[in-house]
């Protein structure tokens, strides 16, 4: 589903190289994880992977399904269905949560030329999947993001997933600020999403989002090369002995 | 990244051989009206005319024209501007149960209007009523204007007291069961519209009082409100400019004991446009916010929008809030220059000013200057200005979801103009402005 083939980038205002050559691909269906210490160009995959300003791909390439991702705007790989959840979400005051939801679910079903949701079925859907995420109503009522809790923004993030259907979720950092329920929900709520045709790329500092997001593969990240990929036992072994003895096993 | 407030307007004017004289100007200006003798109004139209004279018309020396040419406004005549067959925006509040004063070129038109009966309310014309010796607006035409004179000058105001045609005067008695809607419209493509408002809340009473439609090739109005004890006026304004259009509007307030006074202002077009805002909060307890949100689009000729506020503090315990709000783009100019004056024994006043830009290009700009006056030890005053551009990450976020880019910006001018809609207390009436917002803005973003 997303191959990624020797991706250089650098960021374009300090002309610093952040990623040199990472390659990886991920199935259908799969649930990948990345896992580097700070500073090795995990949140700049992410960003590149969904076409955020700023970066400059100097070599390599990435494609979903066998299009081009990097020649795509931001809306288009969305349509396309790439996903990013961020580490950040951001708050948009004065912009319902529902008006914003919809305008991107129906512009996007738009994009693949299917016919837009009425507000009626918009809201049916919207309301059975924010109950699943303990979503209530007034947090969809109110602006996006604003004055919702670290953990109040991630089921946020999720609920927007479960009402986009993307392919392809990224998934930046996700586990940061939450605590142990706050992360259950999330997870439960990813875990839910998987299926066949969808897969999942979980980029985290730590291990364990993954006890409750369950990897197929674990890749370890380093000055913006994988270095190692391995199974769940890969995340086990950063969890016990750190980064240290893999990056140096690495050289 | 505010910009910095110096301008070419700091230069000597260009005299030009054939140049008229200032007092010249002025009587060209003033030969070129049919000054209405006036009933009950007389008195205050020859004052009027004699304080217009002593400060004449405002130049581009004059401080508080700095960042704004006045010589549109000092010209005898407007351009002509052709009227449009038709505007895409739909019209505002007709949804709505209220009653429809039609002003046309600024005279009422009492056949298209809707029937003046409505109980908690007196209403009568400019007009008609000046011939009625006893009219309760007797005491009251021109004063708020006249103390509203000091300490600065504003002679477009005066001009407007002595040579208004026409205008609504109000008294509200009661809680009337709708909102009053005074609605404009053009029939002379050269109008000079001079339209004067008087409106007295008696204790106790409220009204919403709503205006929208064109105005003419030029316009300059006078709102005088006189807010009695426990008082409430809700006040939303949306005139509709058109590209060419000069305009000019005062509003002048005195606000009485736990009295409150909320205006806001939606402006859209003109290629001049000024708003000034004089409110004197004279009772303890009371509350006065005024608030605009401006969209300004340069592309069809110029656009240049100032808002001139000064409220004062006279008594305890009151709050003030002034929110303005200017989103610019292809070269429109944005002014605010906001005053809160806190009197001596003004104490526990909670006064708040706010300006904001959001320049969608680099080459519109936004001046603000904004002013505290304080002579009172125990009170809370707060003033913010900031320009900006559109926030580069919440962009991306809306178009990370498949938000396209346009769409996208309208959501964020929205948003940006979210905290001066906010001061519409009406939940219908800030929606139905919020659906013009995003009309004009889709447009807009679509016509590129």
């Amino acid at each position: 589903m997303l191959k990624i083939n020797n991706l250089h980038v650098k960021l374009e205002e300090e002309d610093k190289q952040i990623l040199n050559g990472l390659s990886l691909e991920v199935p259908a269906g799969q649930v990948h994880a990345i896992m580097g210490p700070n500073g090795s160009g995990k949140s700049t995959l992410s960003y590149v992977l969904s076409g955020r300003d700023g970066y400059e791909v100097t070599e390599g390439g990435a494609t979903l399904d066998g299009r081009d991702l990097l020649a795509m705007e931001p809306e288009e790989r969305a349509a396309a269905g790439l996903f990013l959840a961020f580490q950040y979400p951001v708050e948009i005051p004065g912009v319902g949560n529902m008006t914003f939801l919809r305008t991107a679910v129906n512009a996007q079903r738009k994009a693949r030329g299917e016919e837009e949701l009425s507000s009626g079925e918009f809201l049916k859907l919207v309301r059975a999947k924010a109950k699943d995420l303990q979503i209530d109503a007034d947090m969809l009522k109110r602006p996006v993001n604003v004055g919702f809790s670290g953990g109040e923004k991630k089921r946020n993030e999720i609920l927007q997933m479960a009402m986009l259907e993307p392919r392809m979720c990224i998934m930046d950092e996700t586990d940061s600020g939450l605590d142990v329920d706050a992360m259950r929900l999330v997870a439960d709520g990813v875990n839910a999403l998987r299926s066949a045709d969808r897969s999942f790329l979980v980029i985290t500092h730590y291990q364990r989002l993954l006890n409750h997001i369950q990897p197929d593969v674990v890749h370890i990240l380093s000055n913006g090369r994988i270095i190692k990929t391995g199974g769940p036992e890969l995340a086990l072994q950063v969890e016990e002995e750190g980064y240290g003895d893999i990056l140096s096993e690495a050289g | 990244m505010s910009q910095v407030a110096v301008q070419t307007k700091d230069a000597t004017p260009q005299q030009s051989v054939g140049a008229p004289k200032p007092a010249d100007a002025l009587q060209a200006r003033l030969d070129a009206l049919t000054l209405p003798k006036g009933g009950f109004t007389a008195a205050a139209r020859a004052d009027a005319l004699v304080r217009l004279r002593g400060m004449g018309l405002p130049g581009p020396r004059d401080e508080y024209w700095r960042y704004t040419d006045p010589r549109p406004f000092n010209a005898a005549q407007p351009q002509p501007i052709p009227i449009a067959a038709k505007s895409p925006d739909s019209p505002l509040f007709t949804d709505l149960d209220r009653l429809v004063l039609i002003f046309v070129d600024g005279v009422f038109d009492a056949a298209a209007s809707d029937d003046l009966s409505l109980a908690g309310l007196e209403i009568g014309t400019l007009a008609q009523a000046d011939m009625q010796p006893d009219h309760w607006a007797r005491g009251l035409y021109g004063t708020l204007e006249t103390a509203g004179q000091k300490p600065v000058s504003r002679p477009f105001a005066a001009l407007n007291t002595a040579a208004a045609r026409d205008g609504v005067l109000i008294r509200v008695t009661g809680k009337p069961a709708k909102p009053v809607h005074i609605l404009h419209r053009r029939a002379s493509e050269s109008a000079d519209v001079i339209w004067h408002h008087v409106i007295r809340v008696e204790e106790g009473a409220e009204l919403t009082l709503l205006e929208t439609g064109m105005v003419g090739a030029r316009s300059n109005g006078v709102l005088e409100v006189d807010l009695a004890k426990g008082a409430k006026l809700h006040h939303i304004t949306a005139k509709r400019a058109g590209h060419q259009k000069l305009g000019i509007s005062h509003l002048f307030a005195r606000v009485e004991a736990e009295a409150q006074l909320k205006s806001f202002a939606l402006s859209v077009n003109g290629t001049l446009m000024r708003h000034e805002g004089v409110i004197e909060i004279v009772g303890d307890d009371a509350v006065a916010h005024i608030a605009a949100a401006v969209l300004g689009d340069g592309d069809k000729g110029p656009f240049h929008h100032d808002d001139t506020v000064f409220i004062t503090h006279a008594a305890e315990n009151c709050e003030s809030r002034q929110v303005f709000k200017k989103v610019l783009k292809n070269g429109a100019e944005g002014v605010f220059q906001g005053k809160i004056l806190v009197k001596q024994g003004a104490q526990k006043t909670d006064g708040y000013q706010i300006s904001q830009a959001l320049l969608l290009d680099e080459r519109s700009q936004f001046l603000a200057k904004p002013e505290l006056e304080i002579y009172a030890d125990d009170v809370k005053c707060s003033h913010g200005s900031t320009t900006g551009a559109l926030d580069e990450t919440a962009l991306f976020y809306l178009r990370s979801r498949g938000v396209p880019k346009d769409r996208a910006i309208v959501f964020l001018v929205l948003s940006f103009l979210a905290d001066a809609l906010e001061e519409i207390e009406d939940e219908v009436l800030r929606g139905q402005i919020n659906d013009r917002l995003e009309a004009w803005l889709t447009r807009r973003a679509n016509s590129q």
